[in-house]
Formats: structure tokens, sequence, C-alpha cells
């Protein structure tokens, strides 16, 4: 039976992480998710599924945390919002290094710096190309509901574990705030596998495990780099997610995701009611990019417009997928303000249609 | 004549099967290698290696993962308490060790080793004190001592500018949560034999789950402090000794 509740995404995804079978959380406060480790405290998940939940002395501790208990082959996960998330960095990239599985929701709010407590998408280049040190990648899933949020979770371990990579869940102070409805997924037992890669007692007969990001011989680290650029190659080819909305008869296109999805949507009816063609597409993951989907748009518009909560990220990237094709612009608002969709249309209007 | 001696009757001493065949790194004359021994010898004598995990620091003992034959995890540095935090947490019946130098430790590390020690982490600390950081040339530490030499206090350490050695071990002794805290040496037969039996007894204590237990290793740099491992030896006896004294500094009140 379908189990329909309405919840706030924080409190959704907190719950979605003790369904999933999550073996332990580690965080530290930081607004606008909050409502993450004080829901998962509310609900004692160490009575209902056995997790661990730990409030740790700083966001650094805690990435350190799931690190620990990540190479012990569990389920571990932490969640933070932008400042607390370049704080985890270091921590990402030794977990990417190391090759294990983790999930990282950043609830993003605006920056740079201490920033604004409000809703953001300017940790668009922190979470796809990189952030940490070294040639690494996160998969990231972009939700732009609660119930996306919820499916992301499952689906985030699902791909962590698959890949041995770390996956964020690159949300904002709006999914994260707002209460939608959501249908929650039944309870996934905790795993009782013991991976062989993982920190779990030595056992007799096989050699002891070490996980280390560490080579110091520069031939033996480029092995680890062409592993790792093999599986960033697999993930592109086989887990490439996004949604098109009225794109079969489309002469102009939006790019957006999360949050300004929802809003471009509406800018999108209204185009169509004056009598525009416009249609839009939505990644849902933002690594890998769904630059083939893109590029072939492209030979079917005029032009593109993303619309982003920032100064001009992902437009990079859309650029690069339709390779100077068409023309693309950018329409951002930034700082924590949300744009609206009359002004994503007369962006459209000014710089795409009549630019 | 010596020859006829070497018979398996007459062994009285062997490499405990917790250490690896791989050769070491460390300096000739550094206490590392042995404080390595005696702590594998523990978890031998104990019958622990099947569930012990040991999570390895950044500094000379970076490649410890490398020594012990347990599973072991290489912490970013300073993070090992954290990481080691992880480890427990998930695995509550385990024995899990961190082995740090005083840069990890004491310095980059201190939040990490202050809130696992006042969360009462059950996970044995192994502190390796030499006053140094070894593995990137003989840098300042945060427990280099005032006027010692390092490379980045060429003149001696000037305790206005650079502040003062920092007596970590003290500070985490005074926190509820720490159980066992003492400070040992291993530079000589006994105090090697008294290092062994307080990582023994920290190691067993993990299984009461009473709280963190930290044991300092008061060691030598030979090749840091630019002295031969005898002098160095001395040096750390008549220096060192003085303002880290030897013993054990909390013990469980029965």
């Amino acid at each position: 039976m379908k189990e329909l509740r309405l919840m706030k995404g924080n409190e959704a995804l907190a719950e979605a992480a003790i369904r999933a079978g999550a073996d332990a959380y580690f965080g530290y406060p930081i607004t606008p998710q909050s409502e993450v480790i004080e829901y998962l405290m509310a609900e004692n998940p160490a009575e209902r599924t056995g997790m661990v939940v730990l409030q740790a002395e700083s966001e650094l501790a805690a990435i350190n945390m799931v690190y620990g208990a990540a190479g012990c082959g569990k389920k571990a996960m932490t969640s933070s919002s932008s400042p607390g998330i370049s704080l985890k960095m270091e921590g990402i990239s030794y977990i990417a290094g190391a090759e294990l599985p983790c999930l990282i929701v950043n609830v993003v709010r605006g920056g740079p710096g201490l920033g604004t407590i409000q809703p953001s998408q300017s940790d668009y280049f922190q979470a796809v190309k990189g952030g940490g040190h070294g040639d690494y990648k996160l998969i990231v899933l972009a939700p732009a509901t609660v119930q996306e949020t919820v499916d992301y979770v499952k689906l985030g371990f699902d791909l962590a574990f698959k890949y041995r990579n770390p996956v964020m869940i690159l949300s904002d102070g709006i999914i994260g705030q707002m209460m939608e409805k959501v249908e929650l997924f039944e309870q996934q037992a905790r795993s009782t596998e013991e991976p062989e890669w993982a920190t779990v007692g030595k056992k007799p007969g096989r050699d002891h495990v070490i996980v280390t990001s560490l080579q110091l011989q520069s031939e033996e680290q480029e092995k680890v780099n062409l592993r790792l650029q093999a599986k960033y190659r697999e993930i592109e080819k086989n887990e490439v997610r996004y949604e098109t909305i009225m794109t079969e008869d489309a002469e102009y296109l939006f790019v957006a995701f999360g949050s300004a999805a929802r809003i471009t949507r509406k800018a999108m009816e209204m185009a169509r009611a004056k009598g525009i063609k416009v249609g839009l597409l939505r990644p849902q993951t933002l690594f890998p990019y769904p630059y083939e989907a893109i590029n072939k748009l492209a030979d079917q518009v005029k032009g593109i417009l993303t619309v982003e909560m920032n100064a001009g990220q992902m437009v990079e990237d859309v650029r690069l997928a339709v390779n100077g094709k068409v023309k693309v612009e950018h329409f951002g608002r930034f700082g924590g303000m949300i744009p609206n969709p009359d002004e994503i249309l007369n962006a459209l209007e000014q710089k795409i249609i009549g630019g | 004549m010596a020859e006829n001696l070497i018979k398996p009757e007459n062994l009285v001493y062997k490499k405990t099967s917790v250490m690896t065949d791989k050769v070491m790194h460390y300096c000739p004359g550094c206490g590392h290698g042995t404080a390595h021994r005696i702590l594998a010898e523990v978890i031998d004598e104990m019958g622990i290696q099947n569930e012990t995990i040991g999570v390895a620091p950044v500094g000379c003992s970076v490649l410890a993962y490398n020594y012990f034959d347990v599973d072991m995890t290489e912490a970013a540095h300073g993070r090992a308490p954290a990481v080691a935090t992880g480890i427990r947490r998930v695995f509550p019946e385990k024995y899990v060790f961190t082995y740090q130098g005083d840069g990890d430790l004491a310095a980059i590390g201190t939040a990490e080793t202050i809130h696992a020690c006042n969360r009462g982490e059950n996970i044995l600390i192994v502190f390796i004190n030499n006053g140094i950081y070894g593995m990137t040339g003989g840098q300042m530490a945060p427990t280099t001592l005032e006027g010692m030499k390092s490379s980045t206090s060429p003149r001696g350490r000037d305790i206005k500018t650079m502040g003062n050695p920092l007596k970590i071990t003290e500070l985490v002794a005074q926190l509820p949560g720490s159980y066992f805290v003492t400070r040992q040496s291993v530079h000589t037969p006994g105090s090697v034999r008294k290092a062994k039996r307080a990582i023994k007894k920290a190691m067993e204590y993990q299984k009461l789950n009473k709280g963190t237990c930290l044991v300092e290793i008061v060691s030598n740099c030979n090749s840091g402090w630019k002295m031969t491992p005898v002098q160095a030896n001395k040096w750390m006896e008549e220096n060192m000794f003085p303002f880290f004294p030897l013993g054990d500094i909390k013990v469980p009140q029965e």
C-alpha cells in the first residue's frame, strides 16, 4: 500500500535515509538543513533499524567519520549546506580516491563565504567539477521535488555501491524547507554483507585490507587515475538521467535543474500561452551530464536559455554540449534571490528570441 | 660456535605474525619500529588480529598500514580519531586503534583528538611524540620544546613568537571521556616492556566501553634532531622527559 505523507524536504530526506537501510549518519548543524539531523535524532533510528546517528564536532570530523564507516562497507552518509560542504571537501577527495561509497547531501545556500541562508544553486561547479583536490568525480543527483529527494536517497546509495564512488544530492534551500506530498518507499533491511574491499577485521586466508588514497610511486598513482577515469566513463555511459517537457515541437529550449526548473516550467507555460514554442530539459544527474540530449536538441531549436540560481555555472556545460550550433545564454538570480517566471520569460524574449 | 646455537629449541624471541614482512622505511634508530612491534605483539597475544582495525595518520607513520597485518585505513592529516569514531560506531564489538604523531594529533587534528576523547570513543590512540615533523623534513611541531631547533625554528623555538609546546596528553586526561592516559617511552629494554604493558591494558579496556585510552610514547627523531641514535636517546632523556614526564597520567578508578 502507498504510504503518502506531507513532509518537509529535509525531514523526508532523513526518513528516506532510515528506510534506505543506512547504517550511519554523521553531521553537523547548519541552516538550511539542520532538520535532517534533528529528525534523525527524534526518530531514534538506533531503535528503529540500528542506524548510528552522531552529531560530530565539525564538518571535517563528520565527513571523516563517514570515511571510516564507509571503509567498513557500511551505508554511511552526511548532509550539510554550502559552507559546511566546503569543509567536507578534503574528506570527499579522500573518499573518492580510496573508492568508497557514501552519500553526501548539499542543501545549497547562497555564497561565497558565509553568504546567506537563502536558497541558491551556486555550488554547481563545486559539486560537478571537483571542489576537492585531484582528478575525481562525484555522481551528482539534482532533485526538483521532495519526492525526488526521497527517491534519490535510495538511488544514491545504490549508485554509490555499484560504482564504489561518493554520490552527492545537490538540493537547495527551497526543496529542503518546503512541504510536499511524498510517497515513501518501504523500509529496506540494513545490509549484512561484508564487501571484500572493506575493513571488517582480517579474515584468515586473505590479505589485510588497506583503505588508502596514497600511492607514493607516480606510476602507481597514474594507474589509480586511469582506473578512476575508466569508471567515470562507465558512469557517463550508464547513468545519465534527465527529463524533457514539451520539446517535441520546441523552437527554443530552457535548460534548468532543481528548484530553478520548477519555476522555469511555469515560465514555459506562460510562453506557450503567448504562442512561443519553448520546451524544457531538466538534468536530473549533473554528473554524468546529458550532453548528448542537449546536443541533439540544438539541431532542432533556434536558441537555448539556461536558468540557474547562480551567476552562470551550468551554462558552461550547455555550451559544451551545444558546441556552437546555436546561441546559448544564461539567466540567473543569486545570493539567495529566487527568479520569478515573468523575468525568466522576459529573459527568453530579450536574450534569445529578440537577441 | 654461534651456528650451533641457532636451533628451534633455543628460540627465545621471534617477530610476531601480526607484523608483515615488508621492509620498514623508518630511519635507523627511530622509535617507530619498536612502537609498532609492541602494538602488534599485544594484538597477537590477545588473539584479536581478526577483530582489530587500525587507522594510520599522515606523518612518518603514514605507511603504518603496510606493517600491521590487520585491516587498516589511511586517514587524512589529523582526522584519525574521527575516522576511528566512524569505524568503532559501526563496529562496536571490534578493537579500533589510531597511530598518530605529534603534528597529526596535537596540531592539525587537535579538535578531532579532543572531541573523540571527550565523547569517550572506545578506541585506543597511540601517540608518538618526538617534538618534530619528521616526514616533511624536521619542521617545528606543537610539542617542540622551548629553544629547540627545527627547520622552521632555526634559532630555537621562541615562545614569544611561536607559542608554547602543547601537553595535549595532560589535556586529554582532564576530559571525562578519557579512561586511561599514560606517557611511556621505548628507548630502553625496560621502557619497552612498560610501554607494552600500557598498550595491552589500554587495548583490553576497549572491551569495557568506558572511554578513550591514550598511550603517548615520547620518542626520538635522530634524523630530524640531527643526532646519532645514541645522542638522540640521551638528549631525549635530558630534555624531553623533564617537560614530558613519563608515567600514568590518568588511571581507571576501580
